[in-house]
Order: structure tokens, then C-alpha cells, then sequence
């Protein structure tokens, strides 16, 4: 199992190549969006390149459920925001995402924009957990 | 009219890798500007080629289910770029890796043994989500495998005879 900061090292290089940016650009509470200027496809990109560095799986959904974010049928989402039952159910499956900010505005179009650096390590490090 | 880069697939191993082949012709007309008294193979468009041999490669690996598009170009080097009428070109991909949501191929151009470009690019498949938009018709990348004559070449991932998997729409080669 790798220590925090092998993992961190191996976010930051994915990061490095999949947004081409530069290593000290990558901190803990940068976000990917915000900071590091990703795009929605550079997220399945930088999954690829989690997932082949560490060996591990990381499904579809799983850095921002898609079922949640793209419901039409107004249980999670209404006049493009959160309902109450999404909000909740985002906590629930996004664990690791620090959501007091977006919880002032939940408008479903930022709820990529709140992924930082430190989000993607903890999500490797607790797919490193479960496969151990 | 086509958006066909390629000529002809000359290798293809499922969820591996593939080869296939580019003829540079003057008739063709994007040469006639590009440019007019030097014609020359635009680098776009060689990576479009590259890009609809790995795109066949993954449309396979989904058994034929999901649309694939080109996601990303996440790197590219063209190390020569004066491609001109007369000359063959010959791409080749290999599948480094291939999930549920997409996949990522290294690439290769090369004119005989010359490397002239090299890169990665990124795939997604577009799943049941844009089943009912019209990017392109269900059938369209099947009928690309067939013209392309994949299924000439084509080995399956467990090393049989890659098979057309529609029969009835199967295309008699000469």
C-alpha cells in the first residue's frame, strides 16, 4: 500500500499529464476545474491514468454520479439545482467532497467544479484500501 | 459523402491493436487548396485516419453496442509533415487501455519504415445516453468495419476468425 504522499505524487503526475499543467500548480485544495482548468472529458482521462498507476478500478459515476446529475425526472434535480433527497444522496456518494459551498447554490452544472486534489487521493487511497 | 480516412485495415486484433493504410491521392480534392501548387496530406487529417482505426477498435471491443468518439488528443507529435500524392501511409494503434466509459490508444504514422507521427489519443463511448441523437446512425460504424474490410483480417480476442456479426447485411468481397 502507498504512503499518502506516493499516492499524492502519483494524483499530481496524473494530473501534470492529463491537463498539462505544471507540478506546482497541483496542491491538496486545488480544484480541477477552478484551478487546473479541466473539462468534463479530462475527468475520464484523468481516471485512466488513476487507474493504470495504481493498479485500481474507479466506475463510471463514481467521481460524480451521473444518475444524480443527469436525473430528469425531478427527483434529484429541478429547475437545474439539487433537490433536498439529491443533496442527500450526493453526501452519501460523495464522501470525500467538501459540498458546504455548493450547498448555498446547488446548481447541478457546478457540482464538477468542487473536486480538489485531495478528493482524487482519497478516492485512490480507498480503492487501494478495499482491493488490500 | 464519407468522412473516410483510411483506406483499407490491413490489421486488426480485437482489444489489441490495428493497422491500416492511407493512399495519398491528388484526386482528392482538399489537396487542390492545401495547397494549391504544393499539395500536401493536412496533419488533421492523418490524425482523423489514426483516430477511426482506434475508434473501429473499440467499437468492436463494446461488441458493437456503444458509439465511439474521439474524446481527447491528449499527445501528439507530427516529427515529419510534408505528405504528398503518391505516397502510402500506414497508422497503427494499439489499445493500452479499454473500460466501460472509453479507452486510450497509443498511435503510429508511418510512411514505409519511417515514423512520421506519434501519440495518444483518448476514446469515449457514448453509451445509452445518446442511443436516440443522431451524431451518426447505429449502423454507420459496422458498415465502416465492413468497407474498411475488417473482417478480412480480423482475429477475435480469443483467436478465432473475427465474423461479421450481422450475416444478413454482410457484404460479398470479390
Amino acid at each position: 500500500m502507498p504512503s499518502n504522499e506516493e499516492i499524492f505524487e502519483g494524483v499530481k503526475n496524473a494530473l501534470v499529464e492529463a491537463l498539462a499543467v505544471d507540478d506546482d500548480e497541483v496542491t491538496p485544495k486545488s480544484t480541477l476545474v477552478g484551478d487546473l482548468g479541466a473539462e468534463s472529458i479530462d475527468l475520464l482521462d484523468i481516471v485512466f491514468r488513476l487507474e493504470k498507476t495504481f493498479e485500481i478500478k474507479i466506475e463510471r459515476g463514481e467521481l460524480i454520479p451521473d444518475d444524480i446529475a443527469n436525473d430528469t425526472q425531478e427527483k434529484y434535480v429541478k429547475d437545474g439545482k439539487l433537490t433536498e433527497l439529491g443533496l442527500v444522496e450526493i453526501k452519501k456518494r460523495m464522501p470525500f467532497a467538501d459540498l458546504s459551498s455548493f450547498e448555498t447554490n446547488p446548481m447541478v452544472q457546478n457540482l464538477t467544479t468542487i473536486l480538489t486534489v485531495q478528493d482524487m487521493c482519497y478516492i485512490v487511497e480507498q480503492k487501494l484500501n478495499t482491493a488490500q | 459523402m464519407h468522412w473516410y480516412w483510411i483506406d483499407r485495415i490491413t490489421v486488426f486484433e480485437s482489444q489489441k491493436r490495428a493497422e491500416s493504410v492511407k493512399a495519398i491521392t491528388l484526386a482528392e480534392d482538399h489537396l487542390h487548396d492545401h495547397f494549391k501548387f504544393a499539395p500536401m496530406m493536412p496533419g488533421s487529417l492523418i490524425i482523423e485516419g489514426i483516430a477511426q482505426t482506434a475508434g473501429l477498435l473499440l467499437y468492436e471491443a463494446k461488441d458493437y453496442k456503444e458509439k465511439v468518439v474521439l474524446a481527447k488528443i491528449p499527445k501528439f507529435t507530427f516529427h515529419k509533415v510534408h505528405v504528398v500524392p503518391g505516397e502510402i501511409l500506414t497508422y497503427k494503434v494499439q489499445l493500452e487501455t479499454f473500460r466501460e466509459a472509453g479507452g486510450v490508444a497509443s498511435v503510429q504514422a508511418y510512411r514505409n519504415e519511417e515514423l512520421l507521427a506519434e501519440g495518444e489519443l483518448m476514446f469515449a463511448h457514448l453509451g445509452q445516453a445518446f442511443s436516440d441523437q443522431s451524431l451518426f446512425a447505429d449502423g454507420d460504424m459496422l458498415d465502416m468495419m465492413r468497407l474498411f474490410r475488417v473482417f478480412e483480417v480480423g482475429v477475435a480476442a480469443d483467436g478465432t476468425k473475427l465474423l461479421d456479426p450481422d450475416y444478413s447485411k454482410r457484404t460479398e468481397y470479390p
